[in-house]
Order: structure tokens, then C-alpha cells, then sequence
């Protein structure tokens, strides 16, 4: 095969007949891991009492034990192990009997012990899944949802923060020490999309379990993702390239995208991808090279002699699951079948856990579902967004929502002014009744002669319609509602108006 | 032992405690002899890497009006106490013996140092040691040797040689050590004072400087059993910052001193008693066998059949843990720096080249190689086993014994530059590493001199926290024979 040689007898064998070797055309398979960092939301760093904490100026959050003095010695903070057990139960993985910690050995200046404290052999978490959605075929379309699955999760602690300079390169500690959980996929996403699904799912997993605000702009959450090519159908793993620096979800998903396309051009040209580390721009769109396998460290793991194995009892882990909330797509399938509201709102209220919980409330307050998910989704959020506020800040409680539905659903509240109750309620906090007073949005008081007054001079003017109904055309009576309104400006009870017409049509 | 001459600077601790408790001498007056005491033979022994005379003065005026008010903390009130310079003292210099840290200053307190200041000891002097404690003769100190108070020519031991050196010389009534293989015991043994390793867990490390965290344990030196009992008394018990800290009670050992009852079952580990043992430490630690059968003991031989492997075992994996935990020492925070690094590896290298010295070197190589990926499970894991191996013969012979005894070096003080070999070295704590391997409590009493007036010890093994028993019986022999009391012509 190697010689040019066998390569002329097999075209000689083959004869004229064939003109041209053009290659068949492989169709490659995408193979994606990704190894997500997660900084749990503790007060205090993981191994020392100092405060954890994003913004600070630099090293002001360090004592002896971050900054790695001769002497000083790692506790283990309890809070961010019960952060993991909690994150494994939501993901449906195993929790390990005993929390074992190693350290992993490299000089880096980040880095103040040269090792940092991690967990090698024996995980807190393996198995378990990720729940994604991907896109559907329209916005109101449920796309297919797959269950992704993990090799592992693992406690470690956060390094500090290097500031390179032109001349000097400065570090900043404040970092350091902040717990991390580092989540480990299986190689089992295939494509950008079903990383932003991911992400997209495990971020609003970790936010709803109070485990990490994932804010990604302050680092809270990272992602590396390991990427390969095979021919499709094939089910050995070609050569992984290891992508860094992924900012946000949307360039997770470019930079994956990016580096099928790179590595299936060098394929296609006959090349081999070469394993190597290579760094994402996602405001370019391009990547380069960071290190090639043979730079490659030795971590020299061994167990952490300074700190002892905790016990994972299950006492402890049924007191956290009792904590644990809903998943995010469990509570959006149940607001589907019991609630019947529309997908695209269920695809709202799935990923923002204080509106779904709002919207909850004020079914259990006795607001219509529907109504109330329409309120919610499409007004509620609206003044929240323009005043930059969240539902648990809201003046406008739940309570308040039902309410003004009920005076809606009792025609004491047309369309136009309970849209503006609810801007006021959201304003002020009044209840509906109080608003709907000072302004004078109530709809007019029905079986009043002036209402009857309307109706007859509608049905007078209308004789076509009005005989219409009377033969049995109920729709004919829209025609007769027309002039009602017009006639009083627009404040007439539409349930009152419907009745009156009825009353005088029958009675005539 | 002592008479109305003694000076004050040789008081065993207890009787110094008495004496400011009566009122006859203040610790001013104590601190003063101390201070002068060092002054007069450091320029010979140099026992001392720092000292702060103005910062103890001050202390003990603080101790003398506490006292005057009523408010004594206790027998240490007062009491003049060094640490060996592993041990961090808020504000004062921490150099670990080392070129690296030659002026690092430390911010906090150690756990131990903390507890003796709640105690109302006075902190006198920070003493000399082998380079991150690794050594046996304090000769691996980066800045100068110590000698040995009975012969200037010979070494203390190590790696808490200044510590021991100290105290028989009078620059402190007791002082703080740390023993990873025999760093207490075996200069307490050169020396002629009592030098205990607690068991594993019983004093907190927060504050020490680590040299192999697992084995890692400070503990102290005494004139006396009774002295070494009060100070432990006041530094043992668990510790929130330190993890490995056992939560176990601590005892009134003064107490169990007094105690009429002692451990009546001793035993002698055959492989401790072979090859390599001065006959006149034998002799020596055969007479101390002979006084606790005089006692009433029963004493039998046992074995410990790991004992030859002990030393290759603590070598993997005290170097292991050593290549990890001198890692912080890297330039960039604190520490040597070399001048005008080209760039980030240039500056890990040379300063890590400048600022450690041989022997250092030689075991963060070691253990960084058996840490290796491809020998890990050929050595780290393997001395784990064994580890466990060694820990079971001893927990095995204490079925059958209260207590071990054998000897604490196999050979008296040796000359300065008389063991160049490394292994040679290595050798002087083959009966101390047990010990530390085993987490167990060990103590070294002295039992004698020899020919050429060199001191010679004891070492007393029991098992995990039974410290209490140790002291009693320590104290058995220690009371009667006082050999701690002894003092050199300095």
C-alpha cells in the first residue's frame, strides 16, 4: 500500500476503464466532550475562611492559606461539598461513599501552591445525565430532547488570576481558592447546536439548584471542549483537538462549529489531525494553536496528606436532595399537561425559575393558567425588563395578578384598561380595585337605561342583523355589539352589552 | 538533683513554675538569665537563628503583672520557651534553616505558638535546624552548624538539633521541636534532655512548616518527663485548622505523672537491638531495662518484622510528600528570587537552585520521581503498604505489651563532617522512623553517657494516643535518675 508501486499494478489491473481516482465522498461524525468549570456560590473559599468573591481589588481576599505561607494548612469547607452531592442528585449521578482529595502537581504562578487540591480517582460524582432540548423545526415547535451523559463531576479549587503587562506580569489571588466543580461529559454531543443545548440546560440546572450563578462574563462558568472526526458509522474515536477559551455559550457553539469544519477540510484533503490545545476567538471567529500532546504535563496525582476523607452518609445526601427543586424540563412538561399552556411560553418560563415560580403562585391563588401565563410572559416581563427588576423584587405579587384577572374575567375590566391597572400595579403596588377607582377604568354599570337605551337604538338601526339573529344566526348579534360600543365610547361592559341585546331581541 | 547554686537558666521547668508561683524569682528575672545565657554561648554553640530579647522582655513583664494581679494562666506563666525555627511566630523571621526563606517574616501564628502565648509562656529564640527539617545533624542548615553542648565538636542531631542544643545549654527551660523520623528524639538522645513525638494528630501542624505532612508532628523537649508532660499539656489538642488534628480528649498528664499506677508490660523489638548498635548505647539502654525490671515490669522480647524496611518506605514517601509541599517555595510570592529571571521558567529554576540547599534537592528529586507517572504504583503506592504493614506489627506487639523500649540512636553524637554519605546519614534514624510511620507516640528519656561523656537515650513507644501512659512510665525511670539534670562545661 505504502509503495508507488503496488499503486500502478492496481490501476494496470483495473484497466482504461477507469479515468480518474476521485475519491468516494466520507461523511464524517463530530464526537464532542465537554469538561465544564462551575465555581460553586459559597461564602467562603473552599480550603480557609476568607470570603470568596468576584470584583474585589486585587489580593484582598487572601489569608495564609491562599497565599500558601510556610505553615498553613487546607480545611475543607463543607458548604461546597454539600454544592456537588446536591448537583449530582439533580443530574441523577452517583455519589461516592467517601470525598477523597489528591493534589495535582504543576508550577504555575496562578497557582500559589504549585498543586492544586482536586480529586483524581475517586470523584464525588460519576454517571448521570444532562437533559437537553434542541432546536425545533419553528419557535412554537418542541425540538427533540436527548439525554447527554456524564463520565463525572469533581470538587477542586480555583486558581488565581495572571494580568500579563508589557514588561511584568502581575497575579491577583482573589481567585484562588474559590470552589470549583469541574463537570465531565461523556464524548457524546455531536454537533455545536447540541453543546449550546447543553450549556444552555446545565447552566439553568445549576442556577435553579442555587449551586452556582454561572455568570460566564465573571467566570463563574467555563467550557473546554474536546472535539474529533470519524468516518460516520465508524465507532472508534479519531484524533481529539482540545478547544480553550470559550466565553459564552454562543462561542462554545461557533468554536465547535469552527473546528468541524477545520477538521473535516484537512480530511478531506487527505491530512491528520494532530492532537493539540488550540484557543478560540470568538470575536474573529478563527483559532490557533496553544500546545501540542508532547507538551503535555505530568501531574504527579497522590492523596492530599493535609486533609482527611469525609464521609458521604446517606442521611446526608436525602437532606440535600430534600433541597433539590424540580429539573427545569420535569416542571416544563408538567405545566404542559396540567396546565395546558402554549410551548412557547413553557420555552420562557423553563429557563427562568422566579417567573415559573410566580406564574405557580398565582395558580395557586386560583388564576386561570392560560390567563395568567399570558400576563405573565407577555406583560409581567416586559415592565421587569424595562425596570431591570426580577419577580421576587416585584411590587406586583402574584395576588395582585389574580385580582385583576378576576375583575377581567367579571367585566368589570376591559382589555385596554387592565393593561393599564397592571403598568400602575407595577408601579405602585395598589391593588387592581384601588386602580382601577382612581382612574376610572371600570367598565360601565350594566342594566342601566342608558345601556338599554344603546341597545334599542342598535337593534333599530339594524334591522338586517337583528332579524338575522332572531332567525337563528347568533353570530348577527357582532354586527349589533358595533354601535353599542361606539355609543359608549368604548367603557360599556361587553358581557353586560351581550346580555341587554339578548334580553330586548328575545322580548320583542 | 539541683541546689539553691542552680542557676536560674537550668531550673527544670517545673521547679521555675514553682518558684514564680511563690514568688522567689519573677519572670523577668528568669527571662534575664536566659537571655544572658544565650548571649554568653551562642558565639560558641549557635544554638540560634533569631532571637527578639526585647519582644521576650516584654512578655515576661506582662506575665509578672498577671501574676502580681492574680491572674496567672498556669504553670508555663512566665516560663521561657524557644521553637525551633520551622514553627511560625507573628512578626518574627520563619527560614526553615534555609537560604529560601532567609527573610521571610511571618504574618500568623502557629497553632502551637498561639496556645503557648494563651499558656503566658514567654517565646524566647528560634533555633537552628537542617534545612526544611530534613537531616539528622543540623548540619543542612544554610546558615551555619550547631554544636553539641557536651562536645562543640559534634553535632546536636537534627533536624531539631538547635532545639535540643538549646535547651541543654540553658538558652530556654523547654522548647518546641517537630519529629518526622526521629527529629525530636534523636537530638534529645545527643543531647541529654527528654524529647517527645507525639502520636500523630494529637498537636496541630497548623503553622509548622511542612516537610512530610503525613509524619509531620511537633512536640517537646524537656529537662525532665515532668517538664515535657507540662508543655504538651498545654499545646495538644484538636486543632479547626488543622484537619488531621484528632479530636481526642486531652488528658491531665501531670496528673497521670502522679499517678501511682504504671504500664508493667514492656517489650523489646529484636530488630532494634542488631547491627550497628554502639555497645555503649546498649550497655546504656540494657541498664535502663534492668530499672524497670527492678520496677516490677515484665519485660519480653517481641518483633516487629517490617523494621527493615521502614527506612526505604519513610524515603519514598516522606520525599513525596516533600516535592509537593516545597513547591510553594517558587520565587513568586515570597522567598529567594533570583536576579533577573529571562522568563518564568528561568525564575523557578535558578531561584529554586539558589534558595535550596543539597540535601533538600536531593529529595525533592527523589520524591518527585516516584511520584512519576510509571512509578507511582512501583513505589508511592507500594510504601503505602508497606506503611499499613509497619503499623499493624506494632499495633500486633501492643496485644501483647503496654509499651516498647529500645534505643533512640544507634550511635552517641558524632563529629561534625563525619557522615558525608547521605545513607550514612539516613541510618541514625532507623530506630525513630517506626514511629512516624506508625503515627504512634515515641518519647527519648536519657539513660546515661558514655566513656567520653557523650549523652545517650532511651526511646519509649506506645500506642496511638497514649501519651499518658508514656509519660508515667518515662517519669518511672526520669525521676530517679535525673540525667537530664546534668549540665555541660559550657
Amino acid at each position: 500500500m505504502s509503495t508507488s508501486g503496488a499503486a500502478g499494478i492496481l490501476i494496470s489491473d483495473l484497466g482504461p476503464a477507469v479515468s480518474s481516482p476521485v475519491p468516494p465522498a466520507v461523511s464524517y461524525e463530530a464526537v464532542i466532550g465537554l469538561e465544564v468549570h462551575v465555581q460553586i456560590r459559597t461564602r467562603s473559599k473552599i480550603f480557609t475562611r476568607v470570603a470568596a468573591g468576584y470584583g474585589h481589588e486585587p489580593n484582598t481576599l487572601t489569608d495564609p492559606v491562599v497565599l500558601a505561607l510556610p505553615g498553613a494548612l487546607p480545611v475543607m469547607n463543607r458548604a461546597a461539598l454539600d454544592a456537588i452531592i446536591k448537583a449530582g442528585l439533580l443530574l441523577g449521578c452517583e455519589i461516592a461513599p467517601v470525598c477523597k482529595w489528591d493534589r495535582k502537581n504543576y508550577f504555575y504562578p496562578d497557582s500559589p501552591k504549585n498543586y492544586q487540591i482536586s480529586q483524581f480517582d475517586a470523584p464525588v460524582c460519576r454517571g448521570g445525565t444532562v437533559e437537553i432540548e434542541l432546536p425545533g423545526s419553528a419557535r412554537n415547535v418542541m425540538g427533540e430532547h436527548k439525554r447527554i451523559p456524564l463520565t463525572r463531576i469533581h470538587l477542586e479549587e480555583d486558581v488565581g488570576k495572571l494580568n500579563h503587562g508589557a514588561a511584568e506580569s502581575l497575579v491577583d489571588y482573589n481567585r484562588a481558592g474559590t470552589p470549583l466543580m469541574e463537570i465531565v461529559s461523556d464524548p457524546a454531543l455531536h454537533s455545536g447546536d447540541e453543546a449550546y443545548a447543553y450549556l444552555t440546560s446545565l447552566r439553568a440546572t445549576m442556577i435553579q439548584g442555587g449551586i452556582s450563578d454561572c455568570d460566564m462574563e465573571k467566570g463563574q462558568l467555563r467550557c473546554d471542549a474536546n472535539i474529533s472526526l470519524r468516518p460516520a458509522g465508524s465507532t472508534t474515536l479519531g484524533t481529539k483537538v482540545e478547544l480553550k477559551n470559550l466565553n459564552s455559550i454562543s462561542f462554545v457553539r461557533d468554536g465547535i462549529e469552527h473546528e468541524i469544519r477545520r477538521q473535516r477540510a484537512i480530511l478531506e484533503r487527505g491530512g491528520r489531525i494532530s492532537q493539540e490545545t488550540r484557543d478560540y476567538d470568538g470575536m474573529s471567529g478563527t483559532s490557533q494553536s496553544l500546545r501540542s500532546k508532547e507538551e503535555a504535563h505530568d501531574y504527579r496525582y497522590f492523596p492530599d496528606p493535609d486533609l482527611m476523607p469525609v464521609v458521604i452518609d446517606a442521611a446526608w445526601c436525602e437532606r440535600l436532595r430534600a433541597e433539590c427543586p424540580e429539573l427545569p424540563f420535569d416542571r416544563q412538561r408538567r405545566f404542559l399537561a396540567d396546565h395546558q399552556l402554549p410551548y412557547t411560553q413553557t420555552s420562557v418560563l423553563v429557563w427562568d425559575q422566579p417567573l415559573a415560580d410566580y406564574f405557580e403562585a398565582a395558580v395557586r391563588l386560583g388564576a386561570a393558567p392560560q390567563a395568567a401565563g399570558n400576563w405573565i410572559i407577555n406583560d409581567l416581563r416586559r415592565e421587569l425588563a424595562a425596570a431591570g427588576s426580577t419577580p421576587a423584587e416585584c411590587r406586583l405579587s402574584p395576588a395582585h395578578l389574580v385580582a385583576l384577572l378576576r375583575l377581567v374575567d367579571s367585566g368589570v375590566l376591559l382589555n385596554a384598561a387592565a393593561k393599564e391597572v397592571f403598568v400602575e400595579m407595577f408601579a405602585t403596588g395598589d391593588s387592581a380595585e384601588v386602580i382601577a377607582d382612581r382612574r376610572g377604568l371600570r367598565a360601565a354599570p350594566t342594566d342601566t337605561a342608558e345601556l338599554d337605551g344603546w341597545c334599542r337604538d342598535a337593534i333599530a338601526g339594524n334591522p338586517k342583523a337583528a332579524a338575522e339573529f332572531r332567525s337563528g344566526k347568533d353570530s348577527a348579534l357582532n354586527a349589533l355589539k358595533g354601535p353599542v360600543m361606539k355609543a359608549a365610547k368604548g367603557k360599556a361592559n361587553p358581557k353586560a352589552v351581550d346580555e341587554t341585546l339578548r334580553r330586548l331581541l328575545a322580548a320583542v | 538533683m539541683t541546689t539553691s547554686t542552680t542557676p536560674l537558666y537550668y531550673l527544670s521547668l517545673a521547679e521555675a513554675a514553682a518558684a514564680l508561683s511563690s514568688g522567689r524569682i519573677s519572670s523577668a528575672e528568669l527571662t534575664d538569665a536566659v537571655i544572658a545565657r544565650a548571649e554568653a554561648v551562642e558565639p560558641q554553640l549557635h544554638a540560634l537563628l533569631s532571637a527578639d530579647p526585647a519582644a521576650a522582655r516584654a512578655q515576661a513583664q506582662a506575665s509578672d503583672a498577671r501574676r502580681a494581679a492574680g491572674k496567672s494562666l498556669g504553670p508555663l506563666d512566665g516560663i521561657p520557651i524557644g521553637l525551633k525555627d520551622v514553627i511560625a511566630v507573628r512578626d518574627q523571621p520563619l527560614t526553615a534553616g534555609s537560604r529560601m526563606l532567609a527573610n521571610f517574616i511571618s504574618p500568623y501564628d502557629a497553632t502551637v505558638t498561639r496556645r503557648l502565648r494563651e499558656a503566658g509562656a514567654v517565646l524566647y529564640g528560634r533555633h537552628n535546624c537542617d534545612e526544611f527539617a530534613m537531616g539528622s545533624s543540623t548540619e543542612n542548615s544554610a546558615f551555619h552548624p550547631t554544636g553539641n553542648p557536651w562536645d562543640l565538636e559534634r553535632v546536636p542531631g537534627g533536624s531539631s538539633g538547635g532545639s535540643a542544643a538549646a535547651l541543654a545549654a540553658g538558652e530556654a527551660l523547654a522548647t518546641l521541636g517537630s519529629d518526622t523520623g526521629g527529629s525530636i528524639r534523636q537530638p534529645a538522645a545527643l543531647c541529654g534532655v527528654v524529647g517527645l513525638k507525639p502520636t500523630y494528630g494529637r498537636v496541630s501542624r497548623y503553622g509548622l512548616v511542612a516537610y512530610a505532612s503525613s509524619l509531620d508532628q511537633i512536640g517537646p523537649f524537656g529537662r525532665t518527663v515532668e517538664d515535657v508532660a507540662l508543655v504538651l499539656q498545654a499545646i495538644a489538642g484538636h486543632d479547626e485548622r488543622d484537619s488531621t488534628s484528632l479530636r481526642a480528649k486531652t488528658e491531665d498528664f501531670g496528673a497521670e505523672l502522679r499517678g501511682p499506677a504504671i504500664p508493667r508490660r514492656l517489650g523489646l523489638p529484636r530488630e532494634y537491638f542488631g547491627e550497628g548498635l554502639d555497645p555503649e548505647v546498649a550497655a546504656a539502654v540494657e541498664q535502663a531495662v534492668s530499672y524497670y525490671r527492678g520496677l516490677g515490669c515484665e519485660v519480653r522480647p517481641v518483633s516487629l518484622p517490617h523494621t527493615p524496611y521502614c527506612l526505604d518506605t519513610y524515603y519514598v514517601l516522606a520525599t513525596a510528600e516533600a516535592s509537593s509541599n516545597l513547591s510553594r517555595y517558587d520565587g513568586i510570592r515570597y522567598g529567594h528570587r533570583c536576579a533577573e529571571p529571562r522568563d518564568l521558567n528561568d525564575l523557578y529554576s535558578r531561584s529554586r537552585a539558589e534558595g535550596f540547599g543539597a540535601e533538600v534537592k536531593r529529595r525533592i528529586i527523589l520524591g518527585t520521581y516516584v511520584l512519576s507517572s510509571g512509578y507511582y504504583d512501583a513505589y508511592y503506592l507500594r510504601a503505602q503498604k508497606v506503611r499499613t504493614l509497619v503499623r499493624r506489627d506494632f499495633l500486633q506487639a501492643f496485644a501483647d505489651v503496654d509499651a516498647l523500649l529500645t534505643p533512640t540512636s544507634p550511635i552517641p553524637a558524632f563529629r561534625r563532617g563525619e557522615k558525608a554519605d547521605p545513607l550514612a546519614m539516613y541510618l541514625c534514624d532507623i530506630y525513630t522512623i517506626g514511629a512516624n510511620l506508625a503515627g504512634l507516640p515515641a518519647m527519648s528519656v536519657p539513660c546515661g553517657f558514655t566513656r567520653a561523656g557523650l549523652p545517650v537515650g532511651f526511646q519509649l513507644l506506645g500506642q496511638p494516643l497514649g501519651e499518658a501512659q508514656l509519660l508515667a512510665l518515662g517519669h518511672a525511670y526520669d525521676r530517679e535518675h535525673q540525667w537530664g539534670r546534668r549540665h555541660p562545661n559550657l
